[in-house]
């Protein structure tokens, strides 16, 4: 039960004078129940893979395995597939169309030729996991705010009950504290159902406080893959394709720089405490 | 999928052709469609050759480009030669039941074909060589005389390139809506023409919303930035005659005048 890409590359209108190579030669594995960043800079390649791992785009060359079947077989359901491979494309919101929120989040299920009651009440579970209440329901999905219509977004995808839970930049454009809402809601969703889920971002300090892994992209290629602490190590390499490490690994590096002898393995706030307080002698 | 649809096909390349000022592509491209209209002997269709095949040689654009223009016109092009070649009256050819294929129909035909084709190659340079918000400039200031008898021939050609424009993020936006529904089991293909009407809510509402708000925000945009329409307004890049605008008049007149006298001698 896992994700296998093998020699995956895509170019975009392939042929012409506008021709891009956005994918090359990506191998990966993302096994089942993992919670995995992948970071980029704009145009790495990040979105175009995601967007293979459901079947919308199709690589130009390598292969595609889910639970060990080759999704570009013959015969192979595409829909089925995105049942089971949910994606929340960014700004998520810009896809709401019903009069009501309930019945926005029901598209998806009734999608899948579920009964109307099973729909409804797969619709009403993913709106209490997204923390959206009884109130919410009846309302037009413009009607919301910003991070309320986003969440009743990420409830429509939810309500199919993926395997795999993929967001594109699920944070953008919003304030800190809807950001840190809809990020712990994903983790706790993780926690408590064991999904996969494949986080996309660009913001350090967002993926280091939660996933287990991260990917980083870079022109279509994978640049590093490994647990943060690792990863941030190379904040150096990072740094010269547009991205940062996280800031406390900026002040651990700097005390180690003045000569502190203090754990430069750290990626949250936390961390960074303790191993002060560890170097201090406290 | 959508990605690949070129409207307004725009093809960047650095050529002496990409690099004329607007008003003379347009003006060479009408002198153009003219002179093709007026001769009849194949002479005049060896000079449109070699004029046509040599502006595309300095355009840097590939044939293939070219010719893809074309395709739309398939049917309108078999059509006419169907009919020219069936219904000219003359010295008969070939008789089947019927049918008459005569000498006249069939050089009529050919040359019809080549006239159509000409006409739809000529007019693809124009487009594949100048930026759809080149070439309403270059209307705009051709057109102004116009604004004398209350034309509002700036307002027409903004609003021209700002929905050649938006043509590309909308299709863009289409893409993206589409990808989103698709990824919630939205089916786009299947189905009788009632159902497939009735999957498109779920992409033109969305649509329908976002164009609404991009076009409120560019006019906000436009406010903030003092647009008050085209009265005393000045241009970032005016559109001025260089030394090679005036040449490219000087060829265009010559080949007008070749055409003329050649046809007209032989």
């Amino acid at each position: 039960m896992a994700i296998r890409i093998e020699n995956l590359s895509y170019v975009y209108s392939e042929g012409n004078a506008f021709e891009k190579k956005a994918l090359d030669q990506i191998n990966l594995i993302i096994p089942d129940g993992q919670f995995i960043g992948v970071i980029g800079h704009t145009g790495s390649g990040k979105s175009t893979l995601i967007q293979q791992l459901n079947g919308l785009l199709k690589g130009t060359s390598g292969k595609i395995f889910y639970n060990d079947q080759c999704i570009y077989d013959e015969g192979f359901e595409m829909k089925k597939l995105r049942e089971k491979v949910g994606l929340v494309f960014q700004y998520p919101e810009y896809q709401l169309f019903e009069a009501t929120v309930l019945e926005d989040v029901c598209f998806g299920p009734k999608n899948e030729g579920l009964s109307p009651e099973e729909v409804k009440e797969r619709a009403i579970e993913a709106l209490n996991q997204v923390g959206l209440s009884e109130e919410y329901y009846e309302k037009s999905p413009f009607e919301l705010s910003g991070g309320q219509k986003r969440r009743a977004a990420i409830a429509g995808i939810l309500a199919m009950h993926p395997e795999v839970l993929i967001l594109d930049e699920p944070t953008a454009g919003l304030d800190p504290k809807g950001r840190d809402e809809i990020l712990d809601q994903i983790k706790k969703l993780h926690t408590e159902r064991g999904i996969t889920v494949i986080l996309v971002s660009h913001s350090m300090e967002d993926v280091a406080n939660y996933v287990e892994r991260i990917i980083v992209m870079n022109k279509g290629c994978v640049m590093f893959d490994g647990i943060p602490r690792e990863v941030f190590q190379h904040y150096r390499e990072l740094e010269k394709i547009g991205l940062a490490a996280p800031q406390v690994t900026y002040v651990t590096k700097g005390l180690e720089e003045r000569g502190w002898k203090i754990d430069t393995m750290v990626t949250t706030v936390k961390e960074a405490k303790n191993a002060i307080l560890k170097s201090l002698g406290k | 999928m959508i990605r690949d649809i070129t409207i307004g096909q725009y093809y960047p390349a650095d050529s002496v052709i990409h690099k004329l000022d607007p008003r003379v592509k347009l003006a060479g491209t009408i002198v153009y469609i003219v002179s093709l209209f007026l001769f009849q002997s194949w002479i005049g269709y060896v000079i449109a050759t070699i004029a046509l095949f040599s502006v595309i040689k300095i355009s840097k654009v590939p044939f293939k480009f070219m010719v893809k223009g074309l395709k739309s016109i398939i049917i309108l092009l078999m059509i006419t030669v169907i009919f020219n070649l069936f219904l000219t009256p003359g010295e008969t050819l070939i008789q089947i039941w019927r049918l008459k294929i005569t000498k006249e129909g069939l050089m009529t035909a050919v040359f019809m074909a080549f006239r159509l084709i000409y006409l739809i190659l000529g007019s693809s340079v124009l487009t594949l060589t100048t930026t759809p918000n080149n070439l309403t400039d270059g209307l705009e200031k051709a057109l102004r005389p116009l604004n004398k008898v209350k034309v509002p021939v700036h307002e027409i050609s903004m609003v021209m390139s700002i929905a050649l424009r938006f043509i590309p993020i909308l299709l863009e936006e289409t893409d993206k809506i589409m990808k989103a529904q698709m990824a919630r089991g939205a089916d786009f293909e299947s189905g009788g023409l009632i159902k497939k009407a009735k999957s498109l809510i779920p992409l033109l509402v969305p649509l329908f919303i976002s164009a609404f708000r991009r076009a409120s925000d560019l006019a906000i945009a436009m406010e903030a930035r003092g647009y008050r329409g085209g009265e005393g307004r000045t241009k970032m890049k005016p559109l001025i005659y260089k030394t090679r605008d005036k040449m490219a008049y000087i060829i265009m007149l010559l080949y007008l005048v070749c055409m003329i006298v050649i046809t007209r001698m032989i």
